[in-house]
């Protein structure tokens, strides 16, 4: 079994998928999204039959395949997974899944087009996470693009062109500079296998440039202020289910790419100027967290809450430099766990918010906070699962949120307590946004008569929010699973990341 | 001569027989036929192609005392010459029976400039390159003017040959300058005697006019005036042409006159093409966002092509070369796509040239609006399409030659460029059409066929471009 190629099953598997749906036609809507459904759960299928192979106690890839790309060159076609990734694709399988049946009769038109865009974009994310060639990493990374910015473009709201735009350009404008990074490290280590890039040694000052060209690229993709200004546009625009698959998995391909790349291959650049990602990082979590308690729009809301949470994941990763620094190698650990934990609890809380805003919206068009009230007499299971999901946002202990952030700060206590008490600030900021929308679409009174008839969630919005909540809640309770498949790679990162390069 | 040298030459030498056939036949030939020609010039290309794979040698071979070259890269560019004319034929004939067009002309000038582009590419010899120019360039200007009605037709082709003709001076006196430093014509014997001629500054000074003729070839900045007029102006079957096949016979030209006979000077030509490319990136990436001309559009995104191919081109290196010929190979296989759709949705009275004329196009015809979101995602260098592979590799030779500057230019211009590229896609896929109306796609069905062939080629290519990447690597071995 462990001999099939896994990986790239699941990569062609959802491109190739995507071809039959495409042909079901504008005229067939019902069987572009059976067939696209079909797809999707046959690729978590095949994705969850890989846990019993997969072991977690080791570092090292597995699954891998390796062929001979481009021969001229040294390119490999070469996949495998470590415990990081496993976690990530696992998220993505999930959420795609979900993803197809929240759209069900929510996108009315060219549904064939949409469910294709979205398999082949689950395919090339997949592919971003599986990649163990930077060439081949770097070609999933951009051609994602292509589908997200149709999915923007075509099925979004009113300024979705200008959106989509922003969304592309931006994207494109961090990464090209990593690509002439990724030349130069090939130039002097005439393979693009990502192993060796990170063995290979690097003076300072192409560290140096490495890692800004590096973080530009990722910086823009997680996204970290101040080059998160795309983020809050294509979040509003975007239809429901492009939020969701950018919240839930798009902005971990930034942070995924700090971990293969950034911090490996710069080792000391990175511990050099993790002065500076921790304090963009604090100020995506407090500044952000200011900016989300003003929001009038609730996609908006979340998107930047999205980026304050994101700003926990940045500041798990670069903390760790710290720790290392002064030998608390432990503390560095727990501080790199809790970014991943907090990485995949954000994937499915993120996700939940903007499927709970999808409901409201397609019964009454409109994401303003102050067109909603009283939603829990009108629609009283919604109410359950959006402050569930709402308190799972704030980080309350039983929630997934709870135990990246209470990692992550405690963390921080161990390299500076200042910096634990700017981070822990977030809870009481996120508390802040979070209630205070919860209190204003949940409670009180409906404020008019469309409101009040607003129907409660059906079968199959219930059946997307629980499997949501039922994430949400096991890894709020019992988080070990996650934690033991993450544990090995990240030792061994720490370890890594403690040898100078120089 | 010799028996061998007509050998060596029998592709072109079957080429010019076959034309002039062609054109009695077109002439003496009934209304009723003149589709015969169409299908015969086919014919002529594939057996062309034929004959040129089986005067494939091992080494490079000569002929005609060192007139003539056959080698590899020689080989390479004459069949995607002839690939990218062929694509034409089909693209073009029903647009041209459409308006009147005297097809037979087009048909037997478009092998003419062929001829000359087989020759350019072969020539080891001044004289040689410039009677391959001359070739060229004298049928591109009769097939631009060839809707003579047309105002706008002539105007480009007036602009082209003044244009043209002034180059042509230039390359010309260029060519004399270094006859005078080194007292040959051929190009391995210039190589041979640059570094030991008195008349260095003479050399150089040379260098520079065969420079500027050779930008001229390739409409890069600031030697791309032309090439706007040209491109909107011509009927567009032509400008499909222009934009591919002669761009092949540029870089040929480049490598031939650069590479082969003036590698003593590598170190100005290096830095003349770095600039050039800066110049052509700029413009080409700046202009290109405020056009409404769906030709014009492209003709400055061809500019900004050309800045990278000489990104290849500049690092002087074997790899560098080999960069520049995948680049113009790749490249001419988009313009032609993307040609081929504006051809595919014009119809007679309509050009479909407006980007607006796209509008909507995903609501009206979803698989030829894929085929140029493909063309446009490639153009722009998005993976996994071909352009981006192109792009990747002359980043990576400017790269390897320590020219890390000129590669973030490149990156910037990248940058720039997609946008209007993504524009098109926007206007065809985010846009409402101007009317629900299915759009009539050119009834032609093997237009369609090859056309879906071609932009698909460009996503299956960006799969399997390592065969290509080291054919052309071939060409430069030793």
């Amino acid at each position: 079994m462990t001999h099939w190629p896994f990986l790239s099953l699941l990569i062609w598997m959802s491109i190739i998928g995507a071809a039959p749906v495409l042909l079901a036609g504008d005229r067939r809507p019902r069987l572009a999204r059976w067939l696209a459904l079909l797809v999707a759960l046959l690729i978590l299928a095949i994705n969850l039959a890989m846990l019993p192979g997969f072991n977690d106690t080791t570092a090292a890839m597995q699954f891998t395949e390796s062929h001979m790309w481009i021969r001229a060159l040294d390119v490999h076609y070469a996949l495998g997974v470590d415990g990081i990734a496993m976690a990530l694709i696992l998220l993505t399988t999930i959420t795609t899944v979900l993803v197809i049946i929240g759209a069900w009769e929510v996108i009315k038109t060219r549904v064939h087009q949409y469910m294709a865009a979205m398999l082949v974009l689950q395919g090339f994310m997949i592919g971003v996470f599986a990649a163990t060639d930077a060439l081949l990493f770097y070609v999933f990374f951009e051609a994602q693009l292509i589908p997200m910015f149709i999915i923007i473009g075509v099925w979004g709201g009113p300024r979705r062109v200008y959106a989509s735009l922003k969304f592309f350009l931006y994207t494109f404008l961090g990464s090209i500079f990593m690509l002439i990074g990724l030349i130069y490290l090939y130039s002097r280590a005439g393979t693009f296998d990502i192993a060796a890039l990170q063995a290979l040694p690097l003076g300072m000052d192409a560290q140096t440039w490495l890692f800004f060209a590096f973080l530009l690229a990722f910086a823009v993709k997680i996204p970290m202020v101040p080059v998160h200004t795309w983020l809050p546009d294509a979040h509003v625009e975007a239809p429901t289910g492009g939020s969701v698959v950018l919240a839930a998995v798009m902005l971990k391909i930034g942070a995924y790419g700090l971990i293969r790349f950034a911090l490996p291959v710069t080792p000391d650049a990175a511990q050099h100027y993790a002065w500076l990602v921790v304090g963009l990082s604090l100020i995506a979590v407090i500044y952000i967290g200011f900016v989300a308690l003003v929001q009038e729009d609730m996609k908006k809301l979340v998107a930047y809450s999205s980026i304050a949470h994101m700003g926990f994941v940045t500041l798990g990763l670069f903390i760790v430099f710290m720790l290392i620094r002064s030998q608390q190698g432990n503390a560095a650990e727990l501080g790199m766990q809790g970014a991943m934990v907090q990485m995949i609890s954000h994937g499915f809380v993120s996700g939940a918010l903007f499927s709970c805003i999808g409901v409201m919206y397609d019964r009454l068009h409109t994401r303003q906070i102050k067109d909603y009230g009283g939603l829990a007499r009108v629609m009283p299971w919604f109410a359950a699962f959006m402050v569930f999901f709402a308190m799972a946002n704030v980080g309350l202990p039983g929630t997934s949120g709870f135990v990246g952030e209470f990692m992550v700060i405690l963390a921080s206590f161990a390299a500076n307590p200042w910096l634990a008490l700017l981070a822990a600030f977030t809870l009481v900021i996120g508390a802040g946004y979070t209630l205070w929308l919860v209190k204003r679409v949940v409670w009180g009174e409906p404020p008019n008569a469309h409101v009040a008839a607003m129907p409660d969630v059906n079968a199959r919005e219930a059946l997307v929010m629980a499997v949501f909540a039922a994430f949400v809640l096991a890894i709020g309770i019992w988080p070990e699973p996650l934690v033991r498949m993450l544990d090995a790679p990240v030792s061994q990162l720490v370890q890594t990341l403690g040898h100078s390069k120089l | 001569m010799s028996w061998n040298d007509v050998v060596t030459l029998l592709p072109e030498l079957y080429l010019i027989g076959a034309i002039c056939v062609l054109l009695l036949l077109d002439a003496f030939s009934g209304a009723r036929h003149r589709g015969a020609v169409h299908w015969l010039s086919m014919l002529v290309l594939v057996i062309t192609a034929l004959l040129v794979v089986a005067g494939h040698q091992a080494t490079p071979v000569t002929a005609f005392n060192g007139m003539y070259i056959s080698d590899t890269l020689a080989e390479i560019l004459k069949l995607f010459a002839l690939l990218s004319v062929a694509l034409v034929f089909v693209y073009g004939e029903s647009y041209l029976c459409e308006r009147k067009v005297a097809i037979g002309e087009f048909h037997t000038l478009m092998l003419f400039g062929l001829l000359g582009i087989m020759l350019l590419v072969s020539a080891g010899n001044l004289v040689m390159v410039y009677l391959g120019v001359e070739l060229v360039t004298l049928s591109s200007y009769a097939l631009v003017a060839l809707d003579r009605d047309s105002p706008r037709s002539t105007e480009a082709a007036m602009k082209y040959f003044v244009l043209g003709a002034l180059a042509s001076g230039l390359l010309l006196y260029g060519m004399s300058m270094l006859y005078g430093a080194t007292g040959t014509l051929d190009l391995a014997g210039i190589a041979s005697t640059l570094p030991f001629t008195p008349h260095h500054t003479l050399a150089v000074f040379g260098l520079v006019f065969v420079i500027a003729g050779i930008a001229f070839k390739f409409g890069a900045a600031p030697f791309h005036m032309w090439l706007p007029d040209v491109y909107e102006g011509s009927p567009t079957p032509v400008t499909a042409f222009v934009a591919s096949a002669p761009k092949l016979a540029a870089v040929g030209m480049a490598l031939r006159l650069l590479d082969l006979g003036l590698m003593p000077l590598a170190p100005y030509w290096r830095e003349m093409l770095a600039v050039l490319a800066v110049a052509s990136l700029a413009i080409g990436s700046l202009v290109a966002i405020v056009q409404t001309n769906l030709k014009r559009m492209l003709a400055y995104s061809t500019i900004g092509h050309m800045g990278f191919l000489f990104l290849g081109l500049s690092a002087g290196t074997a790899f560098g070369n080999a960069a520049a010929v995948f680049y113009a190979i790749v490249y001419a296989l988009m313009s032609t796509a993307a040609f081929g759709v504006i051809l595919a949705l014009s119809r007679a009275g309509f050009e479909a040239d407006k980007i607006d004329d796209l509008r909507g196009l995903n609501q009206r015809s979803p698989w030829f609006a894929g085929m140029m979101a493909l063309v446009m995602f490639s153009f722009g260098g998005v993976p996994p399409l071909l352009g981006f592979f192109a792009k990747l590799l002359v980043l990576q030779a400017a790269i390897e030659a320590h020219m890390l500057w000129l590669a973030i230019v490149g990156a910037v211009a990248a940058i720039i460029s997609l946008f209007y590229y993504l524009h098109v896609v926007k206007v065809m896929y985010f846009d409402k059409p101007i009317d629900d109306s299915t759009l009539s796609v050119s009834s032609d069905a093997s237009l369609r066929w090859v056309l879906s062939l071609n932009a698909l080629a460009l996503l299956v290519l960006g799969v399997l471009w390592g065969p290509l990447l080291d054919w052309c690597q071939r060409a430069f071995v030793g």
